[in-house]
């Protein structure tokens, strides 16, 4: 039912307050609502924070409690947070999330015109399987093919867009 | 003090034995300094010591008045030596001048004063500022030009009949408004004038460094002609006045020469003829407050 605990060690996403989007880990519980927080690696002091503005993620680092920054960035760099986090699709969904907002005019115009051409190459794929299939009608002939070639001119036209 | 003066006294008479008597009534220094003054015009006159004596740190027993009769300041008063200058300086200006006067038992002249005492004194002391204080003719109006609209900047119109299209910057004119083209071929708005405030400036520029615009495109030939000289008051008031607009061949002309040099630009940038050829709308969930430029 639950997967991520919250223990010491575990690393936390902060979700608002000052220090939003940014990760850390747990080195201690004070009460019901507080832990003890640090983060050496992604610029947040060591404080107390509430448990409410922080989300769990998978990650979890082995340190004992009330450990000093020290241990807690030696831990951190040992299992390359950083890297692992930004491979998640978590953190890839924040930061397209991120560049959709930033998007000029100019960028909307080519996102435009490069959906507009992924989707003219997938209905073209579509309407060739489905005339197959209706041409062999009574031979039963699975069309549920995803032509991969279609993704690599949307890949193509996506990072252009973002540029 | 009392045992300083036999001993100045004794002192110089040391010096000059044969030609002085040591008068001790006298004030020995004084007869010395002037015969010395005599002999040696430069030596320094010995300072007295302090004729005010100190009852405690700070406090003297004489007044300052006790003091200026102590110090014999009362003959002592120099001023500096006036010079040449000064002298010449101190010529005022003069207040009066004598004139003639005409008729007869009249004692022939006047003294008139040359400069003469105000006749009116006003009630306020700082004259009240005329209703249009401050307030400039149109012509020398300030014109201001937002920081994101430069030269080359693409915008979107937002008024007339170009409205929702999307045009490239080339310079503010004289009143203020915006010189503006499509290009033409692009979206078919021509060289025009667009007004600031009804206009988005988005992010995207071209560079438009070595386009040279020609130097008559102003607001006088951009202004809107108007025949107003209805010479028959009525019936054929509306034939007169032009109006459609006639494309003049100087317009095509200065259209193209631009249009050149602008298009060049806009063909090294991918997709932007696209995008200039394509208009600008609001749709479902595009909300422009949240939209960047």
């Amino acid at each position: 039912v639950f997967k991520r605990f919250v223990e010491i060690g575990r690393v936390a996403f902060i979700s608002f307050g000052p220090h939003a989007g940014k990760l850390v880990a747990i080195v201690d519980v004070i009460d019901q609502n507080r832990a003890l927080v640090d983060g050496p690696c992604s610029g947040v002091r060591r404080q107390a924070m509430p448990f409410k503005c922080m989300q769990l993620t998978d990650f979890v680092l082995k340190f004992p409690h009330s450990a000093r920054q020290k241990c807690v960035r030696l831990a951190w760099e040992k299992e390359n947070i950083n890297e692992k986090w930004a491979a998640t699709r978590w953190a890839k969904k924040i930061e397209a999330r991120e560049k959709k907002a930033k998007m000029t005019d100019f960028d909307r115009y080519k996102v435009m015109k490069a959906k507009k051409m992924r989707n003219r190459i997938i209905k073209h794929e579509m309407k060739k399987l489905q005339k197959m299939a209706s041409k062999k009608g009574k031979k039963p002939e699975k069309s549920v093919k995803a032509p991969k070639s279609v993704k690599a001119p949307k890949s193509e036209k996506a990072p252009k867009a973002q540029r | 003090m009392a045992g300083e003066k036999p001993a100045s006294e004794k002192a110089p008479a040391e010096k000059k034995p044969s030609k002085k008597k040591p008068a001790e009534k006298k004030p020995a220094e004084q007869k010395t300094s002037q015969k010395e003054g005599g002999e040696k015009k430069k030596k320094v006159r010995k300072h007295h010591a302090s004729r005010n004596p100190v009852l405690a740190r700070g406090i003297g027993r004489y007044s300052r008045s006790a003091m200026y009769a102590r110090k014999a300041l009362y003959k002592r008063k120099y001023t500096a030596p006036e010079t040449k200058i000064e002298k010449k300086k101190k010529e005022k200006p003069r207040a009066t001048i004598t004139k003639p006067v005409g008729g007869d038992k009249n004692g022939g002249t006047r003294v008139v004063k040359i400069r003469k005492m105000p006749r009116y004194y006003p009630t306020e002391d700082v004259p009240r500022k005329l209703l249009s204080h401050g307030k400039k003719p149109f012509c020398q109006h300030k014109r201001r030009l937002r920081a994101s609209i430069t030269p080359g900047t693409v915008l979107i119109l937002l008024t007339g009949r170009h409205r929702g299209k999307r045009v490239v910057f080339l310079k503010q004119l004289g009143t203020g408004l915006l010189l503006v083209t499509g290009p033409l071929v692009i979206n078919r708005v021509p060289l025009r004038r667009a007004h600031q405030k009804f206009v988005i400036a988005t992010s995207t520029k071209v560079d438009i460094s070595g386009v040279k615009i020609p130097k008559h495109l102003t607001d006088a030939y951009f202004k809107k002609k108007r025949l107003r000289k209805p010479k028959h008051q009525e019936g054929e008031i509306f034939d007169t006045e032009k109006e459609k607009y006639e494309l003049t061949e100087q317009r095509k002309s200065d259209q193209k020469t631009v249009d050149s040099q602008v298009l060049a630009r806009i063909k090294k940038v991918p997709q932007l003829r696209g995008y200039l050829r394509s208009t600008f709308s609001l749709k479902n969930g595009v909300y422009p407050h949240k939209l960047v430029f």
